[in-house]
């Protein structure tokens, strides 16, 4: 009896497949993508190769004044030769130790917290960041036990922007939670106060804020009290911020159903217990992308103490630009600040992703 | 909600201007003197007037001020503390006490003489608008600018004074704004305009910025006056007297020929009644301003004199190159006058 085999497949026309076939369907499916993908390469041909001669093969890379920036391209001299005051600003060069320190600190302090495995991890990260802050303080500030002060106004750089960026999330997001809580309760006086708070902080621009806190505070306070200037800022900002988050968790709280306020509240949980175990873990879940939104934002706004005079990444940059020494690297710098702010963004993003995917313990679709 | 807001909003209103009064100081020099330090309000960054290196330590003509007048005070050039202000915070700073003295490239306006509670103590620096050209448009005078593409870097006044010094001569332009010293310079180089206009002073630092320094010129021109100096609180005249005398003395040294090498050995051995007088050689000038006796000796050894200063932060010793112009003394052909120490 004859057996019915089939004959093997052939493979897939050449053009189909691999590199050709993925350039022909992406890129050249039709006359116009055709002429679009020209076009996009024209584009960069045009930008890229004088970027790069500019950025790296005509970059100057050693030395230390503006006479050995020779070649033409890039000076990276000029953020090499700054780069101490832009990272510390003007914390007293030897005690820069204490602002690598207040960071190490940070990083091993936070790390069980990403170990899976670690037992008691809510009361760690609970104690971690209510000793944290004061640690840090302290080592920046100095004061107490033998540490030299160093005042606020001699932070800067990127130290100034971290400090800012931390500050302000950190004191955002429980204000901002308890914010569209209350916005949501049943009781008018706390409802009413929390929406005529969300609205009136989110009704004026980051700018004004800062700007009524070093310009017009200063008039109000008795003669002789002053107020730290980056401390004015560091409040505007949590304040600020704190309305966005709350319209952001407030966008969470919505979103789950109606059912397990009544299951929670059968349960017999009484209202903290209720949202701390059944609805906000829920909702904070369900809005992590939009709080990392308002954290990458919060993180470029910071640059906008500029115009208040505090010296944060962009502002010492700006600073330097204006030693007659270096007069005229102001691209280097501002490409260089460009960078960093990257750098930090899209770590913000990758975490927030990583996040999620670790949390999506349900309604896959 | 609106009325809320608008209720806010009369409130504010109404506390700014009953607070705004009352920002005077008492005793300004009581107060500095217990706390042994200056503290001064500079600008946040400005080529030959204040920089800072990369250690934090301040340098700049108006910075100078601020040496001269802790010179004077506690013989220690060093003792100033410095606040960097952005324009727009500089009068409520000085007014609220944040700063004693405001050293911040500031022009001395009516206005601002009377309408801020702020008294100017003097000039340190005669500045004005001027225009920055390519030499090979082979212009040499303003007058020459007819139908000219003219480079505006934004300022307070800039655009007015343009337009006000084009019409008067019945000449014609195209402007066009920018708003940093940095796109205005690119903007030059490119050739997109053909003259750029901003205080002689900016103009300076500008050129520094361009490739081939050397191929642009400064006008001879000046369209408009900004007398720089620094400002004190109103109402303090005890304290308004040691900052205006303390840049006098230095005004005054570089008319004598006081200079920071030889001011220990001239305040011996001069012979010369008016630089004694003014090194506490003989009188007591000092204990008038409430100041000790070799304040002027400490000033000049340790900040230099006016000359001295210039040279080193703006002029011929430094990146700027700025010639003295409205600046040399009196009696070189400039404006810079000091009253006498009797």
């Amino acid at each position: 009896m004859q057996t019915h085999s089939f004959k093997p497949d052939l493979p897939p026309p050449v053009l189909s497949v691999g590199v050709l076939g993925w350039l022909r369907a992406n890129l050249f499916s039709n006359w116009f993508n055709t002429l679009l993908t020209f076009f996009a390469i024209y584009l960069i041909w045009l930008i890229v190769p004088p970027i790069i001669q500019w950025a790296f093969i005509n970059a100057d890379w050693t030395g230390t004044t503006r006479a050995d920036c020779t070649s033409g391209g890039a000076c990276w001299v000029f953020v090499q030769q700054r780069l101490g005051q832009f990272m510390y600003g003007f914390y007293p060069t030897e005690l820069r130790w204490r602002v690598d320190a207040t960071l190490w600190l940070a990083i091993i302090g936070a790390a069980p917290l990403f170990v899976p495995q670690m037992p008691r991890k809510a009361l760690y990260g609970l104690g971690f960041l209510l000793v944290y802050p004061v640690l840090a303080y302290w080592l920046l500030h100095g004061g107490l036990f033998g540490l030299s002060v160093v005042s606020t106004s001699q932070w800067g750089g990127l130290l100034l922007t971290l400090v800012i960026a931390a500050v302000g999330i950190s004191g955002a997001l429980p204000l901002g939670i308890l914010l569209a809580l209350g916005r949501r309760s049943n009781m008018p006086a706390i409802r009413v106060i929390c929406v005529t708070f969300i609205e009136f902080w989110r009704g004026v621009p980051l700018i004004t804020v800062l700007f009524m806190s070093s310009v017009m505070l200063p008039l109000f306070l008795p003669e002789g009290m002053h107020f730290d200037k980056l401390m004015r800022a560091l409040l505007g900002v949590i304040l600020f911020q704190s309305a966005y988050i709350a319209e952001v968790v407030r966008g969470g709280l919505q979103a789950i159903p109606k059912g397990q306020y009544e299951a929670a509240a059968a349960m017999g949980l009484g209202y903290w217990r209720m949202m701390g175990l059944v609805i906000l873990p829920q909702a904070l879940k369900l809005v992590i992308p939009g709080i990392v939104n308002t954290f990458i934002a919060l993180f470029k706004d910071t640059s906008l103490v500029i115009i208040i005079g505090l010296f944060d990444l962009l502002n010492s940059i700006k600073q330097a630009t204006t030693d007659p020494a270096w007069l005229g690297m102001a691209t280097e710098g501002y490409v260089f600040a460009a960078l960093v702010f990257w750098i930090f963004c899209f770590g913000m993003s990758r975490y927030s992703m990583h996040l999620e995917r670790k949390l999506d313990t349900g309604h896959k679709r | 909600m609106k009325m809320v807001k608008s209720t806010l909003a009369v409130l504010t209103t109404a506390a700014v201007l009953g607070v705004s009064g009352f920002a005077q100081a008492g005793a300004t020099l009581d107060a500095v003197q217990k706390k042994g330090f200056v503290q001064c309000g500079i600008s946040d960054g400005l080529p030959g007037f204040s920089y800072a290196d990369e250690k934090g330590n301040y340098f700049g003509l108006d910075v100078d001020v601020c040496r001269a007048v802790a010179a004077a005070l506690f013989g220690d050039a060093t003792k100033v503390k410095y606040s960097p202000l952005t324009a727009k915070e500089r009068f409520t700073a000085l007014q609220s006490g944040e700063v004693d003295i405001l050293s911040r490239n500031t022009t001395w306006t009516s206005s601002r003489d009377a309408a801020l509670g702020l008294n100017f103590t003097g000039v340190n620096y005669y500045d004005g608008q001027g225009f920055l050209v390519n030499k090979k448009l082979g212009v040499a005078s303003a007058k020459e600018l007819d139908g000219a593409t003219v480079c505006i870097q934004a300022g307070t006044t800039t655009e007015l004074n343009l337009s006000d010094y084009f019409r008067a001569n019945g000449m014609k332009y195209t402007p066009i704004t920018y708003d940093t010293s940095d796109e205005s310079a690119k903007s030059v180089e490119a050739g997109r305009c053909d003259v750029l206009t901003s205080d002689q002073s900016q103009l300076y630092a500008q050129r520094i910025k361009l490739a081939n320094p050397d191929q642009y010129v400064v006008l001879p021109e000046v369209i408009s006056k900004e007398p720089l100096g620094p400002v004190v609180r109103q109402g303090d005249d005890e304290w308004f007297n040691i900052v205006r005398w303390s840049l006098f003395a230095m005004v005054n040294a570089e008319e004598l020929g006081v200079t920071s090498e030889n001011v220990e050995a001239t305040a011996k051995d001069t012979k010369n009644p008016d630089v004694a007088r003014l090194l506490g050689t003989e009188g007591e000038f000092g204990k008038d301003l409430k100041l000790p006796k070799d304040w002027a000796v400490q000033i000049v050894k340790q900040v230099g004199n006016y000359g001295e200063s210039f040279d080193r932060n703006v002029g011929a010793g430094s990146e700027l190159k700025i010639e003295r112009g409205l600046n040399a003394l009196w009696n070189n052909g400039g404006l810079q006058y000091a009253p006498p120490v009797r």
